[in-house]
């Protein structure tokens, strides 16, 4: 074996000399900041714009923006922190599952206070533990969950949409009368997502937390799943949207929406954009407030933010460049070009003049604008807390498994209770 | 060419003082070496950090930073309240997967065994372009599994071409994809279309093999042409059919890419597989429980492992028969 | 040589065959082969052929039903007094008579239309009376934005640079260890060809973050080799060519010891050149392994001057939205050189299984 070794240990150093031969520099150096992006429509491109603009004002740092598949940042951004590895700057959604690697920029920032007064409302989903002062990076868009009803078909029925505080109830009532006279498949379709589910259910009393701020599915979260379920077997919901799919990946029923197929949905404001240039003038929709539960007409604030890598090789860079996309001018004009809302206190106040949006999608914007302030203290709480993917996941794959009538309601919000104990009993050790 | 040519007449010189120092026995370390070493390094070394986190919990991702738990993966894998009702496991739905993983297994190489045997056949016909009907039915072997699915998640979806046709022809149309039953037919069907060029080759060229003074001899005897193929073709075609045996479970217990992107495993957990399962629970959730994902994997290994055994046992009873005919 | 007598024999066994086909008793093996082999025809071309013609599509288009075969959007038409082009569409009134309005605007179910050739008059049309005029449009914009959109040569340059590099490796290392498993006896050689065998048996996605753990500590993160050498050591090629080498005479080398060449020498001038069709299969399936991988490159390459074809064609797919439009034509271009490879190099795949899988 002895002789092996020395036959083959020729290879990996050939190997290694090449190496530096055939790829470019992979090693981060001073001065060079690696952003990882994703984007639903354009903000990453926005962002390299942006990057551009940085450049020019500083010569001696260079902006790299990575765009990558969603997929990427969910799945193997966490495995390559966890060795070691990553980017400076990664536009993120699990914001506290991947708090323990952000990287705190106050000290490089040029004025704290812009930050606390613009960014302060969303700084403790950032927080690694609870009452963390530090500055790990801002939300770069604020999304709501909200639903989008199809007016047109609402007018071909001769239905009157129901008021601003109308419950789901109501809701459903009124799609189903429309969805008849119009022959429509289904009268609403909510996307695959626990994120999308969470919002009725708060609405409908779920507490989410229990005394201790453990998760805990009670009355009102059962409620929720039961009239879900109940709703798929007398057809008011579409069944392709939930039952199309198995485990807990994502789908949306914007898709449906478009083709006329529902005639509300429940998904939230990032598609705008889409519905903007995918509907055209087929139909006219709207968004519409959240519906009402017994507690609440509450949707789940949301959004990805711009955060700071603790494997940045390039703090002081990165702080800079993060300081400098946070500045009003710039924060403008990527939520106006990307037809997102601000998550800027100040902006928020100012209002974004959305140049490229058509009426409709201003008006859209401007719903879930308003919404914000009917968002109930347990959308806030449940989008901050660390695990929450650990009652979102399971409910999508657990209510979808009672759909399809493999199991029982019942069965399904024991399984999900256990399938979220479970997680965060191994989460904590 | 004339560079390597150069290069390898450098090391002969190497190569003659080394063979005489070694012998040419030991020789065979040497030419087996980087294999195995590239396999050491990127397979097996692998599968014992896959072992390490079996045997610990937490969701730590370096093994040494993860507390020592023992058996207790497997036995969170292996609890179950009455072991006649799935419902009533821990995991239920590792156990889902398991059986509609054997269910899959058995239908799908039962039926990709049987038409890749037909296609064979008649590719060994005489027929016009047999070089392009044998690359009409290899092609889908070319296609990455993303696409394959991609392309009839494409034509099966409630909008998509299948159901137009439907529509048009005036029936109503079916819930290809989120029909437990379909979707688990489909997953049997796409993943037949793109891997059957595959086997279809490997018989063909067993059958070009058979010697045709056997079939001059049967025609002697008037033999009919069902009578020809129980008789002579399929015993000496044994050998390649028990290969694609072998390789097509091998493949079948081990699909994820292809059903994954086709139907998600759903509807439900109608077509979630064993692959699927390991997937989610160690890379696909937030907290990524890697100890459960491992001990499920050496089950799956083990299982494998298990069953190929029997398989090549077949095989070796196969080959005495045949010696002794 | 064995196998150079095999399409001699085959073709004079196809001969006989035809000789007893033409009696009437066996016609009916004719209909039923021609048309297994249309079905099969249909069924294995129809599918990518949709690919590629909706891949031409705009993505509204995309997303219509029913779906037609061809690409087609809404037909406009610029007339005077109106800024913008005008969407047509085919009225038909209670009477059932037709006319080709454009429409101006649309407010809940009633439309404005108007006559292009009489601008000035708008009529009111409910909107269940009208159906748009499409024309054949091509987006070919599918296309041209993702090389706009991509510094597409890099990441085709990756691609290639993988493959071609990693099948050369392949094949070198694979054939060296299929030399050692079939022609050399030494202790431990069962053992070692059970292991390789055995890694059939784990399939990739199950390892994959020990995999990284490994790459990382090894240094190879972000880099192309990170890539391209955990998947030199395939167990299907080593398997494929030993089953070929088994058929090459002993008495080959026994003369080349003889003459006193080298091992080397013996593996350079007579065991690879004898082994080319074998070679070509694997050289080939590794072209297409090598291109269609996507899971190992995800976890290695994040910096995206590292990224692969098939990396980019997935960042088609953000949180909330996958881009079919581009989804598909991005399919289409890493469709398009396997499949000239698979074109050109068809035969030796056919003949080449055949000499392999005959034991």
């Amino acid at each position: 074996m002895k002789h092996t070794a020395f036959h083959v240990s020729a290879l990996p150093l050939a190997l290694f000399v090449t190496m530096g031969l055939s790829t470019t520099v992979s090693n981060a150096h001073a001065g060079e900041v690696r952003v990882m992006c994703y984007q639903d429509g354009i903000e990453c491109d926005v962002t390299a714009e942006i990057a551009r603009k940085f450049e020019s004002l500083n010569p001696a740092t260079k902006i790299v923006i990575d765009t990558v598949p969603y997929k990427t940042i969910v799945e193997q951004l966490p495995v390559q922190l966890a060795a070691g590895q990553g980017p400076d700057i990664a536009r993120v959604t699990d914001l506290g599952g991947l708090s323990k690697y952000y990287l705190d920029i106050s000290s490089g920032l040029k004025d704290r206070k812009y930050w606390d007064s613009n960014f302060g409302a969303t700084a403790s989903w950032l927080a690694p533990t609870p009452g963390d002062k530090g500055v790990y990076g801002f939300m770069s868009q604020l999304t709501m969950t909200g639903p989008y009803v199809n007016k047109t078909l609402f007018e071909q029925a001769k239905v009157a949409l129901p008021g601003s505080k109308a419950t789901w109830d109501e809701w459903a009532a009124a799609a189903n009368k429309v969805a008849k006279a119009t022959q429509t498949k289904a009268a609403m379709a909510w996307d695959r997502s626990g994120h999308r589910f969470a919002g009725p259910a708060i609405s409908n009393g779920a507490a989410i937390f229990d005394a201790q701020g453990e998760l805990t599915i009670d009355a009102g979260y059962k409620n929720t799943v039961n009239k879900f379920v109940a709703w798929h077997k007398d057809g008011t919901m579409l069944k392709e949207v939930w039952a199309g799919s198995g485990g807990s990946t994502y789908a949306d029923s914007i898709g449906e929406f478009i083709n006329g197929n529902v005639v509300m949905v429940l998904s939230g404001s990032w598609q705008i954009n889409r519905l903007q240039k995918d509907v055209g003038t087929k139909f006219d929709w709207s968004a519409v407030p959240n519906p009402c539960g017994a507690s609440a007409c509450s949707g789940i604030p949301g959004g990805a933010a711009w955060v700071a890598l603790k494997t940045s090789k390039s703090p002081k860079e990165t702080a800079a460049f993060l300081d400098f996309m946070a500045t009003e001018a710039n924060y403008s004009e990527f939520a106006s070009r990307t037809s997102n809302i601000p998550a800027h206190a100040g902006l928020a106040k100012k209002g974004i003049n959305y140049a490229s949006a058509q009426p409709g999608a201003k008006a859209a914007l401007g719903t879930f604008s308003a919404g914000v302030a009917s968002l109930s203290p347990t959308a806030y709480k449940f989008q901050g807390y660390k695990y929450n993917r650990a009652i979102m996941l399971p409910t999508v794959a657990r209510v979808t498994q009672a759909l399809v009538g493999e199991i029982s309601s019942d069965e399904a919000l024991n399984k999900i209770n256990a399938d979220m104990h479970d997680a965060v009993k191994q989460a904590q050790k | 060419m004339r560079f390597i040519g150069f290069f390898f007449d450098l090391l002969e010189p190497l190569f003659k003082f080394a063979q005489k120092w070694l012998g040419i026995e030991r020789l065979g370390w040497f030419f087996v070496g980087p294999n195995l070493l590239v396999f050491g390094v990127f397979t097996f070394l692998p599968i014992v950090i896959n072992v390490i986190y079996a045997v610990t919990g937490g969701v730590q991702l370096i093994p040494f930073d993860r507390p020592y738990t023992g058996a207790e993966n497997f036995q969170i894998l292996f609890e179950c309240r009455n072991y006649f009702d799935i419902q009533s496991c821990r995991k239920d739905v590792f156990w889902r997967a398991i059986f509609n993983t054997a269910k899959f297994s058995v239908i799908q190489v039962a039926l990709m065994v049987f038409f890749s045997l037909v296609t064979a056949l008649v590719l060994n016909r005489k027929i016009i372009g047999r070089g392009f009907w044998r690359g009409v039915f290899f092609y889908p072997v070319l296609l990455s599994p993303v696409v394959v699915a991609l392309v009839w998640k494409w034509l099966l979806q409630s909008q998509g071409v299948f159901n137009a046709l439907l529509v048009g022809a005036g029936q109503t149309p079916i819930e290809w994809l989120t029909n437990s039953q379909w979707a688990f037919f489909w997953t049997i069907f796409v993943s037949i279309w793109a891997h059957m060029g595959f086997y279809t080759l490997i018989l063909l060229a067993g059958l070009q093999a058979i010697p045709k003074d056997l079939y001059e001899a049967a025609l002697m005897d008037k033999a009919s042409p069902l009578r020809t193929l129980w008789r002579i073709t399929l015993p000496l075609l044994m050998p390649n059919l028990i290969v694609v045996l072998v390789l097509a479970m091998i493949r079948a217990v081990q699909v994820f890419d292809e059903v994954f992107v086709l139907t998600g495993g759903g509807p439900g957990s109608a077509t979630t597989f064993i692959v699927q399962f390991i997937y989610q629970t160690g890379f696909a959730e937030q907290i990524h429980l890697y100890g459960l994902a491992a001990a499920a994997s050496l089950t799956l290994a083990l299982g494998l492992i298990a069953l190929t055994l029997v398989q090549l046992k077949l095989t070796r009873a196969n080959d005495v028969g045949q010696k002794t005919r | 040589m064995t196998w150079v007598k095999k399409p001699a024999e085959a073709m004079s066994f196809i001969r006989f065959l035809t000789r007893t086909q033409n009696t009437r008793a066996l016609g009916w093996t004719d209909y039923v082969s021609y048309s297994y082999l249309l079905v099969g025809l249909f069924t294995m071309f129809a599918p990518v052929l949709w690919l590629l013609a909706s891949s031409f599509k705009t993505e509204s288009a995309i997303g219509q039903f029913p779906p037609t075969l061809l690409p087609y959007s809404q037909k406009m038409v610029r007339i005077k007094s109106y800024d913008n082009p005008l969407p047509l569409y085919v009225i038909t009134n209670d009477v059932g008579e037709t006319k080709t309005m454009a429409q101006v605007s649309r407010i809940g179910i009633i439309a404005n239309m108007v006559d292009p050739d009489r601008p000035e008059e708008t009529m009111q049309v409910n909107i269940n009376q009208r159906t748009p005029v499409t024309e054949i449009t091509i987006a070919i914009e599918n296309y041209s934005d993702i090389f706009k959109k991509f510094t597409f040569g890099k990441y085709l340059w990756n691609s290639v640079f993988i493959t071609v590099i990693a099948t050369l490796l392949t094949l070198l290392i694979n054939s060296m260890a299929a030399f050692a498993l079939s022609k050399y006896k030494f202790t431990g050689q069962k053992f070692v060809f059970f292991l390789i065998i055995a890694t059939l048996m784990i399939p990739p996605t199950i390892i994959l973050v020990p995999v990284f753990l490994v790459i990382n500590s090894v240094g190879l993160l972000n880099s192309l080799w990170g890539v391209i050498l955990p998947a030199v050591a395939t167990p299907t090629g080593v398997f494929l060519l030993r089953q070929y080498m088994l058929t090459i005479p002993d008495e080959l080398l026994e003369a080349a010891r003889m003459d006193h060449a080298s091992e080397w020498r013996i593996y350079w001038r007579i065991i690879l050149p004898l082994s080319a069709p074998a070679l070509a299969v694997l050289a080939i399936f590794s072209v297409m392994w090598r291109w269609n991988d996507f899971l190992l490159p995800l976890i290695v390459l994040s910096k995206s001057e590292f990224f692969t074809l098939q990396l980019a064609l997935n960042s088609f797919q953000g949180e909330l939205h996958t881009q079919w439009h581009y989804l598909l034509a991005m399919t289409v271009i890493t469709l398009l050189p396997i499949t000239l490879v698979f074109a050109f190099l068809q035969r030796f795949i056919t003949t080449g299984i055949a000499s392999a899988g005959i034991k």
